[in-house]
């Protein structure tokens, strides 16, 4: 579904990746795994069309979307929660979501709406409040929600459970693993290793602009080197 | 002393002149809080737009206060293209660069003014202008009345237009959150143009309503942009509400000034306002951000 080649990218003369290849398949959860400032962020940028690769090849169901404008690619369906969440702060909860729909799926506005509602019944008694008053956690759901109104056929999360509560970090996965069993494509960005090759299927991990492993979840989750790296075992 | 009566009318008088400035500042505030940057050129276009409706009255005889429409969506169409064309293009999305761009605009359009249509002052004369209503115990012009209703009425229709239309909460997201605003789809850099485009055709009404009680030279547009930039700081920038009521505490004190302290002294007033609320309240009457 998602199809990454070659992919460089960065800021002026310094180059954040330098070379990764990533796929996404239709239904599955890729973790992309990572310390702080390895270049995430950046490459869901340069996937969404917020930052321009300087090379290497993008292309989203089919299509290549290396030079389309982040317009295009919310409208084809390829849809990101930032990191830092990135609501718009005094507008209502409402309007925050009716945004999501901006681009895609207007015109299921008002169903969608409830679907996400259904989701998120704590964002329905928040409807009318200004979404910079909402709790970190719930600006999230916000987040996520607003999200999912553009109808997703991939849905790229960029830290969810950053600053969110050990319990609503559990939430949060649960509902990655919920939104997925529905049939949505995720791919996830975390740093949670353990918690994010528990739901993932694949996974990819950054080092030094180039994956330094990828593979199954389950086969990644047991490799030494990666428990050696990240979980300090 | 002066007497209450006087003093009243002298309210009210500025009440009906801080309407335009409303109007005026509106447009400022708007384009302040979506490109975060003060547009230097809004006088100039102002007085632009001014002579746009001097030369429509001359030209073919319409009424300023009929042209409005037509000025308002010239105002409009000028905007977009000239945020397209130059102030985009040339700012390269850096919002310093921006503010020095608006301000060589001021320049340029100032100069071309004075080319093209020399330096005398121009006024447009309607034969109902002169006409004066009575309210309380002031004796209004009727221009001054009608334009009053006139910019209070376009004033809400903006925001409503802003508070409900898809339009309108595109501009309010890309004003704070630019990043959220490109990853749900919104065209960020139309947004910036539309948002420039509306500006300057709150400057095409405004001057529809000013000219037939005022007049216009290549320098009219200096008056107005000090007292709206001290409106918009007086209210917030970026706040639509602090516009509104910045702009009438600007156009009552402007007026009980030169009741006061007659013509020229009474101009202390408004950069009074204007240190005193830096002073006192950096963010101003209705700002969020200082
Ligand atoms: N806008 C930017 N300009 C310059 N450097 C940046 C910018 N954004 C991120 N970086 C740098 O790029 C590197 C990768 O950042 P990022 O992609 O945010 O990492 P991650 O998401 O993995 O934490 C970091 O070293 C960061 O300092
Ligand atoms: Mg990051």
């Amino acid at each position: 579904m998602l199809e990454v080649r070659g992919l460089h990218a960065g800021y002026g003369a310094l180059e954040i990746l330098r070379g990764v290849d990533l796929d996404v398949g239709a239904g599955e959860i890729v973790a992309l795994l990572g310390s702080n400032g390895v270049g995430k962020t950046t490459l869901n940028n340069a996937i969404c069309g917020i930052l321009r690769p300087t090379a290497g090849r993008i292309a989203f169901a089919g299509e290549d979307i290396t030079r389309a404008s982040a317009m295009a690619i919310v409208a084809s369906g390829l849809i990101q929660v930032p990191e830092g969440r990135r609501v718009f702060p005094d507008m209502s909860v409402r309007e925050n979501l009716e945004l999501g729909s901006y681009r895609r799926g207007r015109g299921r506005r008002s169903a969608n709406l409830e679907r996400v509602v259904a989701v998120f019944p704590r964002l329905a008694e928040r409807f009318a409040q200004k979404a910079a008053t909402l709790s970190g956690g719930e600006q999230q759901m916000l987040a996520i929600g607003r999200a999912l109104m553009g109808e997703p056929r991939l849905l790229i999360l960029d830290e969810p459970s950053l600053g969110l509560s050990p319990r609503l970090v559990e939430e949060m996965f649960a509902l990655i693993g919920r939104l997925n069993r529905d049939g949505l494509a995720v791919l996830l960005v975390e740093q949670n290793v353990v918690e994010s090759l528990a739901i993932a299927r694949r996974a990819y991990v950054l080092e030094n602009g180039v994956f330094a492993m990828q593979g199954d979840a389950v086969a990644l989750a047991a490799d030494p080197a990666l428990r050696r790296a990240y979980l300090g075992m | 002393m002066l007497s209450p009566d006087i003093l009243l009318a002298g309210t009210i008088n500025g009440l009906l002149t801080g309407a335009i400035y409303v109007l005026v500042a509106v447009g400022l505030t708007l384009i302040y809080g979506v490109l975060h940057i003060i547009n230097f050129a809004h006088g100039s276009l102002l007085m632009l737009a001014m002579y746009a409706a001097f030369f429509l009255w001359r030209s073919t005889g319409i009424d300023p206060y009929l042209a409005l429409p037509l000025v308002a969506a010239g105002g409009f169409a000028l905007g977009y293209v000239l945020y397209r064309c130059v102030i985009g293009r040339l700012s390269r999305g850096k919002d310093e660069n921006i503010l020095l761009v608006t301000l060589g605009l001021a320049i340029v359009i100032e100069n071309a003014a004075l080319f093209f249509f020399g330096g005398d002052t121009r006024t447009v004369e309607v034969s109902w202008a002169a006409e004066t209503v009575e309210v309380g115990p002031a004796f209004l012009p009727l221009a001054k009345l009608v334009s009053f209703a006139a910019a209070l009425a376009l004033c809400a229709a903006l925001g409503l237009y802003i508070a409900r239309s898809d339009t309108g909460k595109a501009i309010r997201a890309v004003a704070r959150e630019r990043q959220g605003a490109r990853l749900v789809g919104i065209d960020v850099e139309a947004t910036f143009a539309i948002s420039y485009g509306i500006g300057i055709a709150c400057l095409g009404a405004a001057a529809c309503l000013l000219i037939p009680s005022f007049y216009v030279a290549p320098t009219s547009g200096h008056a107005f942009v000090l007292v709206a930039f001290t409106i918009v700081v007086l209210g917030g920038m970026g706040s639509f509400l602090g516009a509104l009521v910045g702009g009438f505490v600007v156009g009552v004190t402007e007026s009980l000034g030169g009741l006061l302290l007659g013509e020229s002294l009474g101009q202390i007033g408004i950069p009074l306002i204007f240190i005193l609320i830096l002073l006192l309240r950096p963010a101003g009457l209705f700002g969020s951000r200082a």
